[in-house]
């Protein structure tokens, strides 16, 4: 069967359309065939309405996305509050311990993701995996610092990633892995992406659901419980009304 | 007995504005599997241009299979050709030269 093909991290600059369009035409022709871009928290549905209707203009389907900061676990929940169900998928990017935790443990939290460059505040260790494993977040790794880092930088790099996905593997947590460029010629196909991510030692057969299955899952299970019949897991409205 | 090496040919498409010549291609190839890999990972790759095309900007690149993954990653990993932002991009990938060209006319 053929796989579909997702990147969840596309930036995208919202106010050049040309540059935009000439971006989504060329990961289309690239071989994806699902792309999530990170929108300002405070953007409104018509923006991203716009933006997802371009996306499927180039022949792609557009998941929305929402990169949240915050500095303590309070304004974590906060913003889990807020954003929840107006974007389907968010990514948190932890930058202390507590907040890394808080991400892990929580099932409203779809990815999870670390400074790239800033090493000790990585906080993926063991503890972390252990509490993301048993909730729903997912491991998120861009590429694009393996592309314009190099010497002992990206050395470093590699070796942090490959220490990660050894304990996400230990705990079978998913990982996706996207690209988190905005220049056109730092895209890569979706294979080329998995060949860079077997650098860290990514098992085989993980290497092509980084980039298809896990971050579908993602899209899929949020746009059902975004969905308007949904109760639970499991169980939906199918009809409504008095003849029930 | 002597196991027959199995070969795998790259299809590639070069993607940056200007056409670079093969030195500088091949400069960027051995460049980047050596910085990847080191050149004991580079010499186990056993690479070999077999063709270029400098209008097309495509190119054929032999490989042992068992490095495939190497080459696709040290590939993927070029960012600049001859001075210039560029990208290398696999097309189709064959065990013989006359499957790419099926690939490539498909």
């Amino acid at each position: 069967m053929k796989r579909t093909f997702a990147d969840l991290h596309l930036r995208l600059n919202g106010k050049d359309s040309a540059a935009t369009q000439l971006i989504l035409n060329k990961a289309e022709a690239l071989g994806y065939q699902l792309i999530s871009v990170p929108c300002q928290p405070e953007a409104r549905m018509e923006d991203i309405t716009k933006l997802k209707s371009v996306c499927n203009e180039a022949g792609m389907d557009f998941a929305s996305r929402v990169d949240l900061r915050p500095r303590t676990q309070n304004e974590l929940l906060s913003q889990l509050r807020k954003f929840r169900r107006k974007f389907e998928v968010i990514c948190v990017l932890c930058e202390n311990k507590d907040v890394a935790r808080q991400a892990a443990k929580d099932r409203r939290v779809d990815l999870v993701s670390f400074p790239l460059l800033d090493f000790r505040s990585r906080f993926f260790d063991r503890a972390e995996a252990e509490l993301a494993s048993s909730s729903l977040a997912t491991l998120e790794v861009d590429i694009k610092p393996l592309l314009v880092l190099e010497g002992p930088a990206r050395v470093r790099l590699l070796s942090c990633l490959r220490r990660e996905t050894l304990v996400a593997r230990d705990f079978h947590l998913p990982v996706v892995v996207s690209s988190g460029v905005s220049e056109m010629l730092l895209l890569r196909k979706p294979r080329e992406m998995a060949a860079l991510a077997s650098l860290f030692d990514f098992e085989e057969d993980a290497l092509l659901d980084a980039v298809s299955v896990n971050p579908l899952a993602i899209v899929r299970r949020n746009r059902e419980k975004l969905d308007r019949g949904f109760v639970a897991p499991g169980i939906r409205v199918i009809k409504e009304g008095d003849d029930c | 007995m002597l196991k027959r090496v199995k070969r795998r040919y790259l299809w590639l498409h070069l993607d940056l504005d200007c056409a670079p010549n093969q030195k500088d291609f091949m400069d960027a190839v051995w460049g980047a599997v050596t910085q990847l890999y080191g050149e004991h990972g580079a010499s186990l790759t056993s690479f070999a241009l077999i063709d270029y095309d400098i209008e097309g900007k495509t190119a054929i690149l032999r490989t042992s299979l068992v490095t495939l993954g190497v080459v696709r990653a040290a590939l993927a990993s070029i960012t600049c050709l001859a001075g210039k932002e560029a990208a290398v991009h696999v097309l189709a990938v064959s065990g013989t030269i006359k499957g790419l060209h099926k690939n490539l006319k498909a």
